[in-house]
């Protein structure tokens, strides 16, 4: 059988201009860089234009039936390819070919109308996805009853809480029934348990014979739900096939790290017989540096240094500190019972730690290092890395963004009191 | 890009409903080429579109739909007052209220099409970037709210008549809705064009609303266009309104006979201008989503 999709040689550019410019063209600026230039073509070339592939010779082929993820860095041309995709954008080159009826989802709620209320809205939306008229009339209670939203049904949605908006624009969405569903980054709104159900009528759907082709930053819900998965850089296709691969792969593409010339920085203080030179994040088994880490991955933080070489009673140590400044992590060679009485001219410390208790963000180090109580080096902000979303707890959750960074082994139990004939059951083990 | 949908017979081995009969191709777009049963097949979200207009129009205003008619009229007065009994413009045998509010509800008609039309795409700029459908349905969808206030404003128009004891000609009769839909050919025609200009140049914004004040006075609203000399009167047909707006006095409230040949410049026009405006907008179509 034929796959569902067929993607051969897309790409799709950009002409970007490096002039400083309002975000709208305005016609007077085109119009005087016209008659600046007449004899010289338009738009195309000049040392100011420059043509960025946002997307270049991507080919695969996704055969039907499960859910296909995916996944790339900001930048790396995965909403370009949904957007291809889903024909919201034309592509430069290439060729793609989807069988069956496409349904896309690149925002829940699009076209909602503030003023209309639920039902309205239910009808707009449905049609601006793809519904037909009677589609939406067959399965209208379906959508209200899995709304929940059925006592405002007949107010107008500007009275609705967030919630309430997203839960009914999940649902349209969800009772959308295409052959192939094209699906953006929109798991990350609404409530946990709303977020549940949802993905479990996609994977529904997606058991019973739909394609589903869905973009995440959130690589828990990726892991857990997709069997096969892509991975984009810089608008090129990296890897594909089964999903633990690519994201080993995603987080194990070595990027450059902000302190790649940290031994030119003079913003430091100590008495400089040893000075950190760089710093990098070694995962797990693999050994490869990174600037990326996963939440619950094992995990080595590396810092090489350069000395004078006669150091006693050395004590390095690392703390990890949140964009606000708070700091969470200290790795410290003092507090763990080490001290080094003596470092070679040029090495690297390192510490291993295991299950990363970092919940998804962009975190900073600042390195220290005391010699016998005294500082020889204190860099501050030596480097910054990013934690993806991992599967902690292998239940595939994590805290919702802003509710807690941190990442704590936990049980859970239910006791009765003294007297009460209960019997006690765990409930969750963690 | 097309849809396609495809018959053939089974291949070898082949069960039935294991073919998809639905391919979809997603191509760089050579040709201009219209895909007839797609747009066929989006009517309903065409409609959907114009209800939702229409909907939303008079919410949250206390008067409501009473303001399609309470517009025209107004001018209407103020208009006569002034163009005809302070400047002393004559309008001949039609008493000059029927005469300017015959103008004003075909003109308000254009005007508030032309722009509903070239705001159509930026309006809709979040459903543009999230989601496909046939661009084209936008402009057309957003006019047929204009429709609906001209029925409003026509209350006002059929009360006048029988007021000033106006007996409309057969012809008349005849003509008032395809002159409706010449003016809706020439509104939707630069409407398509300046929607599609305006997804790039937010000048549209300004030239629009400049351009409506401006031809209110090239346009034989005020006016009757026998004010303007013979010879250069085919220039103001040129404006397809001129060609509406005459004909309906020529037709309706029969003074004189109807221009047939200056009649046609503006059909041509109109024709001229939707043609334009439609293969403008189906050129840019593609690249709305990056440029908005």
């Amino acid at each position: 059988m034929k796959p569902i999709i067929e993607v051969a040689g897309l790409s799709k550019s950009y002409v970007i201009s490096h002039q400083p410019k309002a975000d709208y063209g305005s016609l007077r600026d085109d119009i005087t860089s016209l008659l600046r230039r007449p004899f010289q073509p338009h738009i195309t070339q000049g040392s100011n234009r420059e043509t960025l592939w946002a997307l270049k010779d991507v080919s695969f082929e996704v055969q039907q039936g499960g859910i296909f993820g995916v996944i790339g860095g900001n930048g790396a041309g995965k909403s370009t390819l949904l957007k291809i995709l889903s024909r919201i954008t034309g592509p430069t080159e290439g060729r793609a070919v989807l069988r069956g009826r496409v349904g896309s989802l690149l925002e829940v709620g699009t076209g909602f109308h503030p003023e209309l209320t639920g039902r309205e809205n239910i009808f707009l939306n449905g049609a601006i996805l793809g519904m037909r008229k009677q589609e939406i009339e067959k399965r209208f209670d379906e959508i209200v009853a899995f709304s929940e939203i059925e006592r405002f049904l007949d107010t107008p949605v500007k009275f609705y809480s967030s919630g309430m908006y997203v839960r009914l624009a999940f649902a349209v969405a969800a009772h959308l029934e295409p052959d192939v569903l094209i699906v953006d980054e929109v798991l990350s709104v609404g409530d946990a348990r709303f977020q549940k159900k949802s993905l479990g009528k996609m994977g529904d759907a997606a058991t019973s014979g739909a394609t589903v082709l869905l973009v995440s930053h959130n690589m828990a819900s990726i892991e857990s739900l997709c069997t096969r998965a892509m991975l984009l850089e810089r608008g090129r296709l990296v890897k594909i096939g089964e999903t633990t691969e690519v994201i080993k792969e995603y987080l194990s593409i070595a990027s450059t790290i902000a302190s790649q010339n940290l031994a030119d920085r003079t913003d430091r203080q100590g008495s400089g017989r040893l000075r950190f030179t760089g710093v990098s994040l070694r995962s797990g088994e693999s050994g490869q540096r990174s600037d990326t880490a996963q939440c619950g991955q094992d995990l080595e933080f590396v810092a090489s240094f350069t000395s004078t070489g006669n150091l006693k009673q050395v004590n390095p140590s690392m703390a990890v500190y949140a964009p606000s400044g708070q700091c969470l992590v200290v790795l410290d060679s003092e507090m763990a019972g080490v001290s080094l009485d003596s470092v070679p001219r040029s090495g690297h410390f390192s510490c291993r730690i295991e299950r990363l208790p970092l919940a998804p963000g962009q975190y900073y180090l600042n390195l220290f290092c005391m010699e016998r109580g005294e500082i020889v080096d204190w860099v501050q902000n030596a480097a910054t890395f990013t934690v993806e979303a991992g599967d902690f707890f292998g239940t595939g959750k994590l805290p919702s963004s802003g509710h807690g960074g941190l990442l704590v082994p936990q049980a859970w139990s239910c006791n009765a009191s003294e007297g009460d004939s209960f019997i006690s059951n765990e409930v969750a083990p963690g | 890009m097309e849809l396609e949908e495809t018959i053939r017979p089974l291949k070898n081995g082949e069960k039935p409903g294991e073919s998809k009969p639905l391919e979809l191709v997603i191509e760089p777009r050579r040709a201009l080429k219209t895909n007839f049963r797609e747009l066929w097949s989006y009517r309903e979200l065409f409609y959907f579109f114009a209800w939702r207009d229409i909907k939303v129009r008079y919410k949250q205003t206390a008067f409501g739909a009473a303001w399609a008619i309470f517009q025209p009229f107004v001018t209407m007065v103020v208009f006569t007052v002034f163009f005809n009994r302070v400047a002393g413009i004559k309008s001949g045998v039609i008493p000059y209220a029927v005469f300017s509010y015959t103008g004003l509800l075909f003109w308000n008609f254009f005007s508030n099409a032309l722009l509903g039309c070239s705001n159509s795409m930026v309006s809709m700029q979040s459903v543009i970037t999230k989601i496909y459908f046939p661009r084209v349905i936008a402009p057309f969808s957003a006019t047929i709210v204009n429709v609906v206030d001209f029925g409003f404003a026509f209350l006002i128009y059929a009360g006048l008549l029988v007021y000033y004891r106006i007996t409309p000609g057969i012809l008349g009769v005849l003509l008032f809705l395809p002159m409706l839909f010449l003016a809706f050919i020439a509104a939707t025609g630069l409407g398509l064009f300046f929607a599609a200009v305006n997804v790039r140049y937010r000048d549209v914004r300004f030239i629009t609303p400049f351009l409506i004040s401006t031809f209110l006075f090239l346009t034989p609203v005020i006016y009757p266009v026998s004010m303007v000399p013979a010879r250069f009167r085919w220039i103001l047909y040129l404006n397809p309104m001129t060609g509406v707006i005459q004909t309906v006095r020529n037709s309706t409230l029969g003074e004189g006979a109807i221009q047939w040949g200056m009649l046609s410049i503006s059909v041509a026009s109109a024709v001229c201008a939707l043609v334009v405006g439609l293969i403008y907008f189906r050129r840019q179509e593609r690249s709305f989503a990056d440029y908005i």
